[in-house]
């Protein structure tokens, strides 16, 4: 085509970055890599390869990390680790700071590579994720700088074990490693097998950066590799980004190692527009949210709710928005989507767009009208031979199939009518498939946002500040935006809800994914007091107390009708209580669930409630004592130390409640990035058998001053303390429901409440196979769990049981972003 | 390309205020036009030529001269030496600026430079670039430009009925602008740098539209903020509504500030992106600038020659 044609066509031309640098790079490296271990590069004994997925061409063989090579690196890692922490925060700022520097200094190798590797757009890696790294880099290098000021009292876990997802190749990179060595752990980190490279290159460089060795290790491989890190023994932390289903197998697996774990898993992600957003915004949002980076985005927008009143305008300029997406080769700069990752993606991509129409959604694919019968067929093409794009044409813009670019691409595809019992309406595509529907009213929006299994994100649409803070606080999302989406930087948390996963990168929040309390390395293992033998002798009251469940703000029988005896420790007979059974727990949740109004109770009303529960206790002091000393065989002046503590305690919480503020990250747009602490939601409470009544005060005021609500078991062995407190709960203002309290066998009512689906966390104080076990059931729905792994602590030093641990762990952090300007 | 011209409508004022801009979203999606999109080689040249085709050449200083007004009409006949455009193979098109704009002054002369060869001259009108001359006095002056020859009237809105939130009055005198231009087309300056929020322009770009103009513009050149990428934005997208609703098509025309061939090549991209390929012609689609050729004359040179340019290389207009 001439000047003057193209001056009459006004098209737009091939517009390639040239991928010479890094080809010669990786020529240089004889297109074959060996595995970073302890600063040097060793060869790999097996090897598969790396292939672009926009033209099919191999790119690299990858090392195959065996066994031999994870232990290696865990070594490794384990050896530079004490020399690591021990360096001063300012030392380790140097290194990360330096390592900001070099990814900047080598920004375009990083950004082609990237492209090459994981086929996303050039545009993408260099405006989005090589800046972020570097970004990331930036932000926890200050941290490195301020952790022994702004985080006393913490140390480094240890050795992490990261697994990264192949979507965002080196930026997860970045997130995992950047705040591990921030806080002074050492890490091994095993890239996605389709996407080693970055992680390669970044390898390199970390000599010229000054990383010691051992402080960065990188094992490539496939599942198996990821496998033998996750489930190291060596391996104190394991953080791992990528499917749910992969997500649980590595809860389970990990279960009761004692190992820290973080979570970032799939989404579903609901995207929100009202009637009064400015809807071209919020079209160009969609662009955004699930056609950027293909849709392989864990959080990206993918269920579209529409306001009735501005469903079918909306639908019509995002169909005509759709035919100006140009999609053809990556490294052509003109382009708005590239290749899917792999042939096993697209086809699952394609499968599950036939199963949508199937199922009754109405295909738009701009251009691609065919598409439904077409899809019909997987697509079983010679990677190498077919994958080849055509970028030298306006072919995206309005392309029959035929003229589809051949090879691993998928058109950016939006289904309407969908239902939310539609398997498309449910289960994430991965890919750049847009569903929706509508709804009627704020309400609804709400319930349809909330109708999902997962919650990562979500991206509300108004220009009515009033109706975007109703909705923020309540759609269950770790992140939502606002009148934006797919935001990202180091200085907010990011994290999911529910089967989204648990834990926070970025942001303060993040720190503590990396972080352990400096106690925790003292604590022993709980001296297990063997139950007594029945003396036979009875120390029962005059006349007679039945101690009874408490669920629902009600006194309860045992739904099987059972008593258990409870013996002091001579063997006497000092009470009964119920023996608690699965429908109890089911009961006990279902009451916690209705109780909705604690979570939305101000922190000065549940401030009030807790104070007033100290109040209460503080008034039958004397008979809390006795019950305790005939318990656990403690003097009276223990006794009484204990409930005093335990008032102590109620207060400090009731102080908490309207103190445990949320932040304003400081995020480089023209807006605010809140994080907002919200109560986690139900919770599970297994109690300590140590001290009967301070444990259980302990693990309970600060989930009710973070607006849980809670089923509680008590110890098994000294339960009367908390079946007595219920007398407390009713008469100091708890609402119904909100603490349930379930008598029993503690481990077999721990099992029913960690693989209860509405439980979303669980706190487990006793031993260390119950640790295991509450772990291995949590992977069912992901809940989150917080265990004693069977040590114990000393509750009545309040750095070990009580402040901001317990309400890190009784809340969730949401970041809310608002761009603002008129 | 014939565009039937917009007869307007009612004032619709439910319309009017219903519309939505949000400033982030739409800084962002104006930051990414450039960055998804972009030409090179062939196709750039290409793409600068039709920004030249586009260009109003203008001249409005108070030292104007008729001297200096032929000058500017000459380089807007030849606005690119023709070795440059022979090397391109485009010497034979005939390439010209879109138009000639001046003050009601310089009308006569330059449309007797311009005479025969096609190019429009267009006056800045009704009291430019303030527009606070008494009113009827703004009317006689379309009325003079029109009689002096101009095919094209740039006029000014007034900013206080915006401000003021009076649309009807601004309706009122948009439409009283329209009829006294008859024939000749009109553009209407919103001054957006003056309107104080996205959604006034917004809001503003449909009430011109409403009363009948033919092109909305953003800017004097005379504001502290002229043409932007997020103001265009605002602008095209309540013209492509307009046009979706009442099936006429509006043009727009950034003014101000636009001096780079590459800022040229942005606003190009913006067009055929959010409205597409019939916005990229004169008849849809000018720069109100007076730089602008300058560096676009540059960078064909170094098209042609592979060798970066010097300005005294290109004819001054």
């Amino acid at each position: 085509m001439n000047v003057k044609e193209i001056f009459e066509t006004m098209e737009y031309g091939p517009a390639p970055e040239s991928a010479k640098e890094a080809n010669a790079w990786l020529d240089a490296h004889g297109r074959k890599f060996g595995q970073f271990i302890g600063g040097e590069f060793v060869a790999g004994k097996k090897h598969f390869n790396s292939v672009n997925p926009a033209d099919g061409t191999h790119l690299a063989k990858i090392a195959h990390g065996s066994k031999a090579d994870v232990d290696a690196a865990v070594a490794a890692a384990r050896k530079a680790q004490p020399g690591w922490a021990k360096l001063s925060g300012h030392e380790r700022a140097k290194v990360l700071y330096a390592l900001a520097r070099l990814i900047n200094k080598h920004a375009r190798l990083f950004a082609v590579l990237e492209s090459m590797d994981n086929g996303k757009t050039i545009r993408e890696t260099r405006d989005i994720d090589i800046p972020l790294v570097i970004r990331h880099f930036y932000h926890h290098a200050g941290w490195a700088q301020l952790r022994d000021s702004e985080v006393p009292g913490y140390e480094p876990i240890g050795v992490a074990g990261q697994i990264i997802p192949w979507n965002f190749p080196l930026l997860m990179l970045a997130w995992k490693i950047a705040p591990a060595i921030a806080m002074g752990n050492t890490v091994v980190l095993k890239p996605a097998e389709y996407t080693s490279l970055t992680a390669l290159l970044f390898a390199e460089i970390c000599g010229e950066a000054g990383v010691p060795k051992g402080v960065i290790n990188i094992v490539t491989g496939e599942g198996d590799t990821g496998a033998a890190l996750s489930t190291h023994p060596d391996v104190d932390k394991v953080a791992f980004t990528g499917s749910t289903e992969v997500g649980r197998i590595i809860r389970k697996a990990t279960a009761g190692q004692g190992k820290k774990l973080t979570l970032e898993l799939g989404g579903k992600s609901p995207f929100i527009v009202f009637d009064d957003a400015d809807i071209d915004s919020a079209v160009e949002g969609v662009v955004d949210a699930i056609w950027f980076n293909q849709g392989q985005v864990c959080c990206a927008g993918s269920r579209l709710l529409l306001h009735e009143p501005i469903a079918d305008k909306m639908i019509e300029k995002l169909t005509a928005r759709m035919k100006k997406l140009r999609m053809g080769d990556p490294l052509d700069k003109t382009m708005d989507m590239g290749a899917i990752v792999d042939i096993a993606q697209l086809n699952t991509i394609r499968e599950m767009v036939v199963k949508g129409v199937a199922e009754g959604a109405t295909l738009i694919q701009p251009g691609n009208e065919d598409a439904a019968t077409d899809a019909q067929y997987p697509v079983q093409l010679n990677a190498v031979q077919t994958m080849v794009a055509h970028a030298d044409s306006e072919v995206a813009e309005l392309p029959p199939s035929s003229n589809l670019p051949e090879g691993c691409f998928y058109p950016p595809t939006l289904l309407t009518n969908c239902d939310p019992a539609d398997t498309v309406m449910q289960e994430e595509i991965f890919g750049p498939v847009m569903v929706s529907t509508t709804f009627r009213t704020p309400a609804e929006a709400l319930e349809l946002a909330n109708n999902t299994r997962y919650g990562l994100a979500a991206s509300i649409w108004t220009e009515n500040i009033n109706l975007a803070y109703e909705i923020a606080p309540k759609v269950k999302a770790g992140v939502v935006w606002i009148n934006c989406t797919n935001q990202f930087d180091a200085a907010a948390g990011f994290g999911g809800y529910r089967e989204s996963g648990f834990g926070r990168e970025g942001g303060r929040e993040g720190l503590f994914e990396y972080l352990k309390p400096a106690f925790a390395k003292k604590l022993k293992k709980a001296f297990e007091p063997k139950a007594a033998d029945p003396s036979g002798v009875v120390k029962l009251d005059d006349i007679d107390r039945t101690a009874k469940m408490y669920i629902g703000g009600k006194q309860a029988r045992p739904d099987g009708g059972y008593a258990r005896h409870i013996l002091s420790p001579k063997g006497e007979l000092i009470g009964h209580v119920g023996e608690g059974n699965r429908k109890d727990i089911r009961n006990a949740v279902e009451a916690a669930s209705a109780a909705k109004g604690w979570a939305s109770a101000s922190g000065h009303n549940r401030a009030q409630v807790i104070y007033y529960i100290a109040e209460n206790l503080s008034a039958r002091a004397n008979e809390f004592a006795d019950r305790i000393a005939a318990q656990t065989g403690v003097n009276k002046g223990k006794a009484v130390a204990e409930v005093e503590a335990s008032i102590q305690r109620l207060f400090t919480y009731g102080a908490w409640a309207d103190k445990y503020d949320g932040q304003v990250h400081s995020v480089p747009i023209r807006g605010v990035a809140m994080a907002m602490k919200e109560p986690v939601g139900l919770m599970g409470i297994i109690c300590p058998t140590e001290a009967p009544l301070l444990g259980f005060v302990s693990l309970v005021a600060p989930a009710l001053a973070m607006g849980n609500r809670m089923v509680v078991v008590p110890s098994a062995q000294h339960p009367l303390s908390a079946t007595d407190f219920y007398q407390v709960l009713e008469t100091s203002d708890v609402p119904g429901g909100v603490v349930n309290i379930v008598t029993g066998d503690a481990d077999s009512l721990a099992k029913t409440l960690a693989d209860h689906y509405e439980i979303d966390a669980i706190w487990h104080f006793g031993s260390a196979e119950g640790a295991k076990m509450v772990e291995e059931a949590s992977a069912a729905n992901l809940k989150r769990t917080w265990v004693a792994n069977g040590l114990v602590r000393d509750w009545y030093d309040a750095e070990q049981g009580e402040g901001r641990e317990f309400l890190r762990q009784a809340s969730e952090v949401k970041n809310v972003w608002t761009p603002y300007g008129e | 390309m014939t565009i039937e011209r917009n007869p307007g409508m009612e004032l619709d004022l439910d319309w009017v205020m219903s519309v939505r801009a949000n400033r982030s979203a739409i800084e962002r999606r104006a930051a990414t036009i450039g960055t998804r999109r972009t030409v090179k080689k062939d196709w750039q040249a290409a793409w600068l030529l039709k920004a030249v085709a586009c260009i109003d050449l203008t001249t409005l200083a108070g030292d104007d001269t008729k001297n200096r007004v032929r000058r500017l009409c000459a380089k807007a006949r030849q606005p690119v030496n023709q070795g440059i455009l022979d090397a391109l193979g485009v010497g034979d098109m005939g390439l010209t600026t879109g138009a000639v704009c001046v003050y009601h002054d310089m009308v006569e002369t330059a449309v007797e430079a311009l005479d025969g060869s096609g190019i429009p001259v267009a006056a800045v009108s009704t009291g430019f670039p303030a527009g606070l001359s008494p009113f009827h006095l703004r009317i006689a002056e379309i009325e003079e430009s029109v009689k002096a020859g101009a095919k094209e009237i740039d006029i000014v809105i007034s900013r206080r009925h915006v401000l003021e939130g009076n649309w009807q009055a601004l309706y009122d005198e948009m439409k009283e602008m329209r009829a006294a231009c008859g024939d000749a087309h009109v553009k209407a300056i919103l001054a957006t740098g003056e309107l104080g929020t996205l959604r006034n322009v917004a809001r503003a770009s449909l009430v011109t539209m409403m009363a009948g103009a033919d092109f909305i513009k953003t800017s004097t050149g005379k504001e502290s903020v002229n043409a932007t990428l997020p103001v265009s934005l605002v602008m095209i997208r309540a013209l492509r509504e307009y046009g979706e609703r009442t099936g006429y098509q509006i043009g727009y025309k950034p003014a101000g500030g636009v001096s780079k061939a590459k800022d040229a090549l942005n606003y190009l991209m913006l067009m055929k992106e959010e409205l597409g390929r019939e916005w990229l012609e004169p008849e849809l689609f000018r720069f109100g600038a007076s730089s602008l050729l300058g560096d676009i004359e540059r960078q064909l040179e170094h098209h042609v020659t592979g060798r970066y340019s010097a300005s005294f290389r290109h004819a001054m207009g």
